[in-house]
C-alpha cells in the first residue's frame, strides 16, 4: 500500500515536471529564435539597408528599399481585397445572418483558411498572370488578398458579437433602423477589436513568401508599376539565403531581422490591446 | 382625454409599406451589399476549386489516375508522377506530428493545468508569438543554424538509432529528417494554444471530483480532464497536421529538394509544396505547369479533408477554435 502510494506520487512529479519541460522547451524555442535573429541581423543592419537598391553580385554593401516598397504595395493591395469584403461579411454573419447559409459561410471561411497558402498563390496566378502573360504585383496583391479573406470575417464577426446587445436595442428603441444602428452604434463600439484583427492579419501575410513566387515574382530594381513584377521582404529573404554568396546571406539575416520585428511587434501591440480590452469587459 | 396616437403611422398594406420603409432606411440595401460579401467567400472557394481543376486539364488527360503513383518526375522527358512529392510531404509531416504531438500536448497540459494563471498566460503569449513568426524565417534558421547542429548530432543519432534502415545512408545536412524537425517547430504552437483552451473549457468538478477520491494531480490531469478534452486535443493535432502539410517554405529550404524515394530519413526528398515553390515560376509548356497546378490540386484535396474532419471535432468540444 504504502509502496504503491509512494509510487503514485513518483509518477505524479514525474510527469508534472515533463509537462513544464515541455513548455520551456517550446518557449525556448522562441527566445532562441529571437536571440539568434538579434545577434546575427542587427549586427549588419544599416541605414543602407533600407534606402539602397540591392547591390550586384560580389559588390559589398547595397540595401533592399526596392522590396521594403514592394511588400508595403502588396500588403496595401491585400488590404483593398481583403479588408472590405472580410469586414462586410463579418457584419453579414454577425448581424443578419440567418442559420443555415451563416453556417455554410462559416464552415467554407474555416477551409478556405486551411488551404495552403501556395496554392492561393497558383489560383492568383491562373486568375491574372495567365491572361496578362507576365508576373505583376497586382497578382501578388489578390493572392494575400484572399489569404487575408477568412480571418478578415472571423475576426470581424466575433468582435462585433462581443458588443452587448443592450447597445443595439437602445439605438432602436430611439428608433434608429437595423442598419443605422450596426453603423452607427454597433461597429463603432466594436472598431478597435476590428482595426486590431486586421493588423494581425497584415502581419501575417506580410511574411508570406511561397504564393509570391510566381505572382509578384521579385525584381532586382525599382518595380516600374503596379502591373510590373516587384520585390519583396520574405522573397528577398528566400532567394537571398538560398544563394552561395556570403553577401547576400548577411543581407538575408538583416532582413529576416526587420521582418520579424514587424511582425512580432504588431503582434504584441494588437496582442496587448485585445487582452486590455478583455479585461476592461470583464 | 385626446385619443391615443399610435394608429395614425399604422402601415397600410403590411408587407409592401414595410419593404417600402426598409429599402428606405437602408436595411435592405445593407442586407444585400453585406451578403454578398459573405457570400463572395463560397464564389471565392469555388472558384479556387474551379481554377485548379481546369488549369489542370493537361496533365490530367494525359496521366490520369496513374499520376498518383508514377514514381519519375522528369520535365524534360514530359514524364509527371506525383508519387515521391507525395511521400515526401507524407514522411515529413508524420515525422514532424511525431515531435510536436508529445511536446505540445504536454505544455498544454501544464499550462492549462499546472502553471499559476500570471506565469500560464505569459507563456502562451510567449508561445503563440512564435506561430506568428514568418516560415520563411523559420526555414531560414533552419538552413542556417540547426543543419549544422544536426550534421555535428549525426554520429551520436547513429549510434543510437543507426541499426534501424531510416538512419542509413549518407548525411548531408538536407533530408526529410531536417525537413520534420523544422515543421514541428512550426506547428507546436498550434497544438499548445487550442489543446490549452480545449483543456481550460473542462467544467472543474470533473478534476474536484478525481482529487476528492483520492487522486494525484497527474492521476486527475491523465485520466480525467484528458480524456475529457480528447476530441478537442485530436482536433488540434489535425489542424497541425494539415498546416504541416501545406507548409512550404521552410521544407524547401531544408528538404535537399530531390525527387526521390528513399526509406532513410537521412537522404534528401522533396514535397508537393516544396516543387511548386521551385518550379512553377520557370515551368514551360502546358503539360509541365498542369502538372504543377495537379500537385496543388492534390494538396489542396489533403488539406481540405483533413481540415474539415478537425473543425468538426473541434468544435464540438468548445466554439474557439473555429477562427485560428
Amino acid at each position: 500500500m504504502t509502496w504503491n502510494k509512494a509510487r503514485r506520487k513518483t509518477v505524479n512529479v514525474f510527469m508534472l515536471a515533463l509537462t513544464g519541460l515541455c513548455t520551456v522547451f517550446a518557449a525556448g524555442t522562441l527566445v532562441y529564435i529571437l536571440g539568434y535573429l538579434f545577434v546575427h541581423g542587427a549586427s549588419s543592419l544599416s541605414w543602407n539597408f533600407f534606402t539602397k537598391l540591392p547591390a550586384p553580385v560580389g559588390e559589398a554593401g547595397g540595401g533592399m528599399a526596392n522590396a521594403i516598397l514592394g511588400s508595403a504595395k502588396l500588403l496595401l493591395l491585400a488590404s483593398c481585397v481583403g479588408v472590405p469584403i472580410g469586414f462586410l461579411g463579418g457584419v453579414y454573419l454577425a448581424e443578419f445572418g440567418g442559420s443555415g447559409f451563416s453556417s455554410a459561410v462559416r464552415y467554407t471561411t474555416d477551409l478556405l483558411n486551411g488551404v495552403p497558402s501556395i496554392v492561393m498563390g497558383i489560383f492568383a496566378y491562373a486568375l491574372i498572370v495567365v491572361p496578362q502573360k507576365h508576373f505583376s504585383t497586382f497578382a501578388g496583391g489578390l493572392a494575400l488578398g484572399v489569404i487575408m479573406l477568412p480571418i478578415a470575417i472571423r475576426s470581424s464577426e466575433e468582435f462585433l458579437r462581443n458588443v452587448p446587445l443592450a447597445l443595439r436595442e437602445g439605438a432602436m428603441a430611439l428608433g434608429a433602423s437595423k442598419s443605422k444602428a450596426i453603423f452607427t452604434v454597433v461597429i463603432p463600439a466594436a472598431k478597435a477589436g476590428i482595426i486590431t484583427g486586421i493588423m494581425l492579419n497584415l502581419a501575417r501575410v506580410a511574411g508570406e513568401t511561397a504564393p509570391l513566387l510566381f505572382t509578384a515574382f521579385g525584381n532586382r530594381f525599382w518595380s516600374p508599376g503596379w502591373n510590373q513584377p516587384t520585390a519583396a521582404l520574405p522573397e528577398m529573404i528566400f532567394r537571398y539565403s538560398i544563394s552561395a554568396y556570403d553577401d547576400w546571406h548577411q543581407q538575408a539575416w538583416s532582413a529576416g531581422f526587420v521582418l520579424l520585428v514587424l511582425v512580432l511587434g504588431v503582434n504584441i501591440v494588437a496582442r496587448l490591446i485585445l487582452a486590455n480590452k478583455a479585461h476592461v469587459a470583464r | 382625454m385626446s385619443a391615443p396616437a399610435t394608429t395614425i403611422d399604422a402601415p397600410p398594406e403590411g408587407r409592401a409599406r414595410s419593404l417600402w420603409k426598409r429599402l428606405r432606411d437602408g436595411d435592405e440595401i445593407a442586407h444585400t451589399v453585406t451578403f454578398l460579401c459573405a457570400f463572395a467567400v463560397i464564389a471565392v472557394t469555388a472558384l479556387l476549386v474551379f481554377e485548379l481543376y481546369r488549369n489542370s486539364e493537361p496533365s490530367r488527360l494525359k496521366f490520369g489516375w496513374s499520376f498518383l503513383w508514377t514514381k519519375t518526375w522528369d520535365p524534360v522527358a514530359g514524364k509527371f508522377g506525383a508519387l515521391p512529392f507525395i511521400y515526401g510531404t507524407i514522411v515529413t509531416s508524420a515525422l514532424a506530428m511525431i515531435i510536436a504531438i508529445p511536446l505540445g500536448v504536454g505544455a498544454a497540459i501544464f499550462l492549462a493545468e499546472l502553471a499559476p494563471p500570471g506565469i500560464s498566460s505569459a507563456l502562451t503569449f510567449l508561445i503563440e508569438l512564435l506561430a506568428a513568426v514568418p516560415s520563411v524565417i523559420i526555414g531560414f534558421l533552419g538552413f542556417f543554424v540547426l543543419l549544422p547542429a544536426l550534421l555535428r548530432a549525426e554520429p551520436y543519432i547513429r549510434s543510437a538509432l543507426g541499426w534501424t534502415p531510416l538512419f542509413s545512408g549518407p548525411f548531408y545536412g538536407v533530408s526529410f529528417f531536417t525537413a520534420g524537425v523544422v515543421l514541428s517547430v512550426m506547428i507546436v504552437p498550434f497544438i499548445i494554444s487550442i489543446s490549452r483552451e480545449v483543456i481550460l473549457s473542462v467544467p472543474s468538478d470533473q478534476r474536484e471530483a478525481a482529487l476528492a477520491l483520492g487522486a494525484t494531480r497527474w492521476e486527475s490531469t491523465w485520466d480525467v480532464v484528458v480524456p475529457f478534452a480528447r476530441k478537442g486535443i485530436v482536433g488540434s493535432i489535425f489542424l497541425a497536421l494539415a498546416r504541416s502539410l501545406g507548409e512550404t517554405m521552410a521544407v524547401t529550404m531544408v528538404i535537399g529538394n530531390d525527387p526521390k524515394i528513399s526509406a532513410s530519413l537521412f537522404a534528401p526528398g522533396y514535397s508537393i509544396a516544396a516543387v511548386i515553390a521551385n518550379e512553377f515560376a520557370e515551368a514551360t509548356g502546358d503539360l509541365y505547369q498542369g502538372a504543377l497546378i495537379e500537385l496543388g490540386l492534390v494538396l489542396f484535396a489533403l488539406t481540405i479533408i483533413i481540415n474539415g474532419a478537425a473543425r468538426i471535432l473541434v468544435v464540438s468540444t468548445t466554439r474557439k477554435g473555429t477562427s485560428q
